[in-house]
């Protein structure tokens, strides 16, 4: 597998004198020896293949049985709602995953319709029950079925549904979605369990299912929709405004009154009359008329995003078949220029961004580096960490998004042209830049509501195929549609937040947990593939009459999976609310961006903006022969040096203006700003943990006295006492509260918080090898390595 | 006093884009520091790689160069102290063709170029380059350093911070175990050495004169650190002069092993930084390293460092990729390809494990070929993860002047002060590599330290600036016989005068507390704002916005408190109690500067 291996093994030939020496004198065998010692023996076995520990057991399975076998009764998990035991298998060890020993637990492994779970034989102690980050719905030992993401067998050999026959591995190695990794043997259970558990698994996790399987619809027939969280600081900040779902006219037309656009409200599909395809309501440029509307069935209808204060607007649409294309698009275009100004740029996704099947190669390959189930490897790869990063180019495509939303910001803001994006499907591509260029220029969609908002808005009215992307199901025809395009979004988000921080309501663990949400096959929010195909699935299963859909949370009940102390982490203690002001301005008060672009031309000496955008310019000067379309079609190359050079000039522009987090936001694109996002990818890595560091040491430090000053606050006000306006502003709002309680309970705070708390780590610092050290002589330069500190020229060896 | 911050320079100081820069008055108009003195005006044009040729007059002084354009709105305004200039060279001939192609090409220390150009006819630029040559390198022209001639005063004295007697005592030192001998109070010994050493007890000044000759450059292990438990030593040293026949020497041997002896400790460890290969090759040149047969009780490890040339080019390499565009295409790539911190890792999981040994109660050895460099690093890092006084702001200066400045770090030549020749081999950014190594962890322990990033950005600074004494000569013996500490000023006197502003408001002290960072290249990161900080569009927030808001709130915190005491004075209310309750644990926070904080930016 590593090239490096044989090389590797060459070197520790080369050393083997004194390392023999120094294991065999060594008193005591630290983590690193081993680890070599492991390498020494797994390399001369098996000549320079994967290596291969071997298991050492501190119990004799022997002795298990004795012990164990007659007084157990079957444990369970705590099973939800709906949920179902298929098979178990008792004795089965889990590995854990912080030991090189190859120690682990044993329990009892169980396939519900909802997880795998592990049952540990060992009492829980009273620490971890007491874990602060709990998700209600599966324990640190669970895994959802659809969050399981391969299974392994011996040898490390990818397991795939229809090979199992009557054959059990001894091992079995899961790798989740949420990127943790199990490790579990079979070899101490009887045979039948071990073959049952061990299909079952496999059935349930990579057979094709239909949806009626997904324990979303077993879970809800089982529950009640009263789940309320009483007194919790983050649901009191949910209660008093609710998530737009853009499921009716009126969220729609709030909406544009908000962004004081002016287009038109579409109500005719609110059967699914128009497409089934299309969402129930949606909004579209006044001009386009009824007839336009049945056409073609919703291809090429330029649906209204957002609306710039200056007029512009921002539409999406799903490229028209090539036949029909001339007549219907002209006429889109005519409707969308005729927004504002007679101006429109359009640009085409597919031509520029990378398709859903690139994202899916290149996230495969990014995530691979953080599925470790070998220190050994883990450290193995870490010298080559960053060129493997740049390869994968799961960075590269996060920074093509977030670079194309900029440019699209570009038009809105400083050149006030209408912008039509399109894609085929219209809603991948589309969904994330538009997403983006609402967030960067919109503060309210970087308030928590806000942003659940734009995720209705955008993603789950806009029509994404949640359940062919995530391909929940294993359908064998859906598996070219798999593609995690939402993450992808999330990343660009997490991005913008890493570089602006104050500016989010939200944290990083809101958007770690949320990523982690779309494999938990409980909300609707994730299910379906569009409005249509939600509403008739619901109606379907309806246990009742027709009239009432059956009633499934939204991921945005976040109440269904953590307690409110656990919600609490989900607010970022950065943020403040933007100073009101006074109700006298407010009459004149109408730009929400106080960082306008609006430099006079000569500022920048930018080129005639050549089109990258697509053009269109032959169509439209003849429809519309308006002057100020010509300037910026001039001509049809799509240079993207030229692009990414007036981003530049655009993001620079901006830059030199004093930040405000409530205006407009945008991204450094420049290499070292594009970074990983730690706490979703290392969170599971017991040897990269940074225990009682991390940025959360800092902002624990915040919220701590957050909550001081809030308390103050608190008793002032029982005082009476009316603070002075300048000081409103400045005023806290957000309310977080856990994180006070960790750092000030004896909880050791680590780089994973709050997903791992490390009380029960052993507090030895990973070592890398020094021998893996030694592969990169190799790679240096010349003779330079050879040569004396002091010797000069003469002592060169 | 407004020069005695530029230290850092202001947010955006390089780029057009800068509101700071308007506030920096024209050198004309500004004091110069006191002892500075101008020695020349030009009408010149700087080529801003950011924002293209401009307009402007350069001023030189004899200790700075200082450029501000004309028309450009906002100004541009550069300020380099001569001394982190490593190379001036002339660009273009006479006769050369091509609009700006006759002028001057600057190669500065830290990690930026400068290209000036002037008009082409008489000679324009002769004048510039003969003053700039002279005082970039006054000791190549006889002479002397700006810091001798500086006159500034401070309200501290940076000088008496680190007083080697002192700091002994408070690691509980002299004991029974270890003496402090002032056998090398004349230097005899060894000359690169301080002159306070501490030995283990039983060694008699006769043993250590033995193994003087055993050790190259005659540099003895002697105690570094003693960690108060376990008694368990750092002790530090130069390669033991084993040569090609494999010499022994039982002095040396009895003598490490009474480092062992000293807490019981079964085994020695004796760390070589270098990689065993050059260990070995060091062997041919009279060097090499402790064999095993000849040191039964120890046990020797390899740390994979490599020597000063390594780093050197890979720094070289780094300043390649980011100065003066950030390269675009595949930046991971081409940052693994400089190695730079992939080295910073190599030192820091050298660190750890010298650490870890301590922790466990084991004594360690460190050393190199000379045992001033990457020794060095490896003591100072391993006592900053062991010792919490360490990571305070004063206990930092002492551990630079302890382990850096007093046991010989060749500064001089690794840096190459007033020198002309700036293709020495000798030089080499060892150092600049160990504050990298300090930044990585306080980036991964944003609370453990009591100084900011700041700091470590000025310490840099002055690296090179010559403006003070600290980094000057290559051992103690050079200063005292140029007089240092009563000629020059004490970079620690600037600091200690202002200590507010290298302050981490973050702080939370944790004495006994072992760090260890995590030496994975996935927690390790390029420092952006040092190596890139000349590039106007890499961000340069005087704060973190997360370090702003938690000021804000204590602010806040503050005045709530006033006013709620103020109100229950009138009130006379009862419930105080909680009150006063919440407010204690943070009384040692640094709310009295915040008031200061806001003033210098």
């Amino acid at each position: 597998m590593f090239d490096g291996r044989v090389l590797l093994k060459q070197v520790i030939l080369l050393f083997w004198p004194l390392i023999s020496t120094w294991v065999q004198g060594a008193e005591k065998i630290d983590s690193c020896q081993l680890q070599v010692l492991e390498m020494l023996s797994s390399l001369g076995s098996a000549g320079g293949k994967s290596a291969k520990p071997s298991f050492v057991s501190y119990v004799t399975p022997e002795e298990i049985k004795s012990e164990k076998e007659p007084s157990r009764k079957e444990k369970h998990p705590d099973l939800l709602p709906g949920e179902v035991v298929f098979c178990s298998a008792s004795t089965v060890l889990k590995y854990t995953q912080d030991d090189l020993s190859q120690r682990g637990v044993f329990g009892v492994l169980l396939c519900t319709n909802f997880r795998v779970s592990f049952v540990s034989d060992e009492e829980p102690t009273e620490e971890m029950v007491r874990t602060l980050f709990k998700n209600k719905l599966y324990g640190e030992n669970d895994i959802p079925l659809s969050c399981v993401d391969n299974i392994y067998g011996d040898k490390r050999k990818l397991i795939t549904g229809g090979l199992v026959k009557n054959k059990y591995p001894s091992k079995m190695i899961i790798h989740c979605k949420d990127l943790r990794v199990f490790q579990f043997s079979l070899s101490f259970s009887k045979e039948e369990d071990a073959k049952k558990i061990f299909q079952g698994i496999v059935h349930h996790c990579l057979e094709p299912k239909s949806l009626r399987c997904l324990f979303a619809f077993s879970y809800c027939e089982n529950t009640s929709p009263n789940r309320k969280c009483v007194g919790g600081l983050f649901t009191k900040l949910l209660r008093k405004k609710q998530t737009v779902m853009f499921d009716s006219v009126e969220d729609w037309t709030q909406d544009m009154k908000r962004t004081k656009g002016n287009c038109r409200v579409v109500s005719e599909n609110s059967n699914f009359e128009l497409s089934p395809k299309l969402p129930q309501y949606f909004i579209v440029p006044k001009n386009v008329s009824d007839e336009d509307l049945t056409k073609y069935q919703g291809k090429g209808l330029p649906m209204w995003c957002w609306s710039h204060h200056s007029g512009c607007a921002l539409f999406k649409t799903a490229s028209i078949p090539l036949v029909q294309e001339d007549n219907v698009c002209c006429r889109m275009l005519t409707a969308v220029a005729h927004n504002h100004l007679y101006s429109v740029k359009t640009e085409d996704l597919s031509d520029t961004l990378p398709t859903v099947q690139d994202i899916l190669l290149s996230y495969n390959k990014f995530k691979q580096f953080f599925l470790i189930d070998n220190t050994t490897e883990f450290w193995m790869s870490d010298m080559k960490w960053f060129s493997s990063l740049d390869n994968c180019g799961w960075l590269d495509i996060i920074r093509q998004c977030l670079q194309k939303a900029v440019e699209v910001v570009e038009s809105l803001e400083k050149e006030n042209t209408n912008v039509l994006i399109m894609e085929e499907g219209g809603s991948d591509l589309c969904c994330v830049v538009s997403s983006l260029v609402q967030l960067m220029l919109d503060p309210y969609y970087r308030t928590l509501l806000g942003f659940q908002s734009l995720v209705q808005k955008e993603w789950v009215a806009g029509g994404h195929a949640f359940l062919d992307r995530s391909n929940h199901l294993h359908l064998k025809d859906k598996v070219e549609s798999q593609s995690p395009v939402f993450l992808l979004f999330l990343e660009c988000v997490w991005q913008l937040q890493q570089q602006h921080g104050p500016a989010f309501q939200f944290s990083e663990t809101y958007l770690t947990v949320l990523s982690d949400s779309v494999h938990v096959p409980v909300f609707t929010t994730f299910l379906f593939n569009n409005d249509g195909h939600r509403d008739s699935l619901l109606r379907a299963e309806s246990p009742h009459t027709q009239r009432s859909p059956l009633n499934c949370p939204t991921v945005w009940d976040w109440s269904v999976q953590f307690d409110c102390k656990a919600q609490d982490l989900f607010t970022n203690p950065l943020y403040t609310e933007k100073p009101k002001q006074d109700t006298s301005v407010r009459k004149s008060y109408r730009p929400r961006h106080l960082r306008q672009l609006s430099l006079p031309s000569s500022a920048f000496k930018t080129p005639p903006k050549k089109g990258f955008f697509k053009d269109e310019a032959d169509n439209l000067k003849k429809i519309l022969g308006v002057k100020r379309l010509s300037r910026w079609m001039l001509s049809p190359s799509s240079d993207s040096p030229q692009t990414s050079s007036s981003v530049r000039e655009f993001y620079e522009a901006w830059q030199t203006k004093p930040l405000d987090y409530h205006g407009l936001l945008l991204p450094c694109l420049d290499g070292p700003s594009i970074r990983v996002w730690m706490q979703r990818y290392l969170r599971w890595i017991h040897d990269v943990q940074i225990l009682g560091g991390g940025p959360v040491a800092m902002l624990s430090k915040v919220s701590e006295i957050l909550g001081e000053v809030q308390e103050l606050q608190r008793q002032l006000d029982r005082h009476g006492c009316t603070l002075t306006s300048n000081h409103k502003g400045a005023r806290p709002r957000a309310k977080t509260a856990a994180a006070v309680i960790a750092a000030r309970s004896s909880v050791r705070l680590s780089s994973s918080f709050p997903f791992v708390t490390s009380r029960n780590w052993a507090f030895k610092p990973a070592i890398p090898t020094s021998l893996l050290q030694s592969l990169m002589v190799t790679g240096m330069p010349g003779n330079l390595a050879d040569r004396e500190d002091d010797g000069g020229p003469e002592s060169l060896v | 006093t407004k020069f005695s911050q530029l230290s850092s320079p202001p947010p955006n100081f390089f780029g057009g884009a800068s509101r700071e820069s308007l506030k920096m008055e024209p050198l004309a108009d500004c004091s110069l520091l006191p002892g500075e003195e101008r020695i020349i005006d030009k009408d010149i044009i700087y080529i801003c790689p950011f924002s293209g040729a401009l307009k402007g007059k350069v001023f030189i002084t004899n200790y700075r160069l200082y450029f501000k354009s004309a028309d450009a709105d906002p100004a541009v305004t550069l300020d380099v102290p001569l001394g982190a200039i490593g190379r001036v060279e002339k660009m273009g001939g006479a006769s050369s063709r091509g609009e700006n192609s006759y002028g001057l090409d600057i190669t500065c220390k830290d990690m930026r170029n400068l290209r000036f150009a002037l008009k082409q006819e008489g000679h324009s630029r002769r004048d510039i380059f003969d003053i700039l040559f002279k005082y970039a390198f006054p000791l190549s022209h006889g002479l002397l350093l700006f810091a001798y001639l500086s006159q500034e005063k401070f309200e501290e004295n940076g000088w008496s911070v680190y007083k080697p007697m002192e700091e002994f005592r408070r690691q509980g030192l002299p004991n029974d175990k270890w003496r402090v001998t002032f056998i090398n109070a004349n230097y005899e010994l060894c000359d690169t050495y301080p002159t306070i050493l501490v030995v283990p007890f039983k060694a008699t000044e006769e043993d250590l004169r033995k193994v003087c000759t055993f050790r190259s450059r005659g540099r003895i292990p002697v105690l570094s650190w003693i960690h108060r438990e376990n008694q368990a030593v750092i002790c530090r040293c130069s390669q033991p002069l084993v040569g090609m026949s494999g010499k022994r020497n039982k002095d040396d041997e009895r003598y490490l092993d009474l480092i062992r002896e000293a807490n019981g400790t079964a085994k020695l460890t004796i760390y070589d930084a270098r990689p065993s290969v050059n260990a070995v090759a060091n062997k041919a040149t009279g060097g090499g390293y402790e064999g095993d047969d000849a040191y039964q009780n120890a046990e020797l490890v390899f740390l994979d460092i490599h020597n000063i040339h390594v780093m050197r080019e890979s720094l070289k390499k780094l300043k390649d990729i980011v100065y003066p565009n950030v390269e675009e295409s595949h930046w991971l790539s081409s940052l693994e390809s400089t190695h730079w911190l992939e080295h910073i890792k190599l030192v820091i999981s050298g660190a750890i494990q010298v650490a870890d040994k301590i922790s466990g109660g084991n004594s360690v050895v460190v050393h190199c070929s000379d045992g001033w460099d990457r020794t060095a690093q490896l003591t100072s890092l391993a006592m900053l993860m062991l010792d919490s006084h360490y990571r305070t702001l004063r206990g930092f200066q002492v551990l630079l002047e302890k382990e850096w400045i007093g046991f010989g770090h060749k500064f001089a030549n690794r840096i190459g002060h007033g020198d002309k020749n700036h293709a020495d081999q000798d030089r080499s950014p060892i150092f600049v590599q160990f504050i990298d190594c300090v930044w990585q962890m306080t980036k991964q322990f944003p609370t453990a330290f009591e100084f900011n990033e700041r700091l470590l950005v000025t310490i840099l600074d002055h690296l090179f600036s010559c403006r003070f004494g600290t980094f000057l000569f290559n051992c103690e013996r050079a200063r005292d016989t140029n007089e240092l500490r009563s000629k020059t000023v004490s970079l620690w006197s600037l600091v200690n005068s202002d200590l507010s502003f290298y302050q981490n408001p973050f702080y939370t002290p944790e004495s006994n507390r072992v760090l260890y960072p995590v030496a994975s290249m996935r927690h390790l990161e390029l420092w952006v704002t040092y190596y890139i900080r000349w590039n106007p569009r890499i961000r340069q927030q005087q704060q973190s916005p997360v370090e702003q808001r938690y000021i804000e709130l204590l602010a806040l915190r503050d005045e709530y408190l006033k006013k709620l005491e103020e109100l229950q004075l009138s009130d006379s209310s009862p419930n105080s109690s909680h009150l006063s309750n919440s407010s204690t644990p943070n009384a040692a926070s640094p709310t009295q500067h915040i008031t200061h904080l806001h003033t210098p930016f």
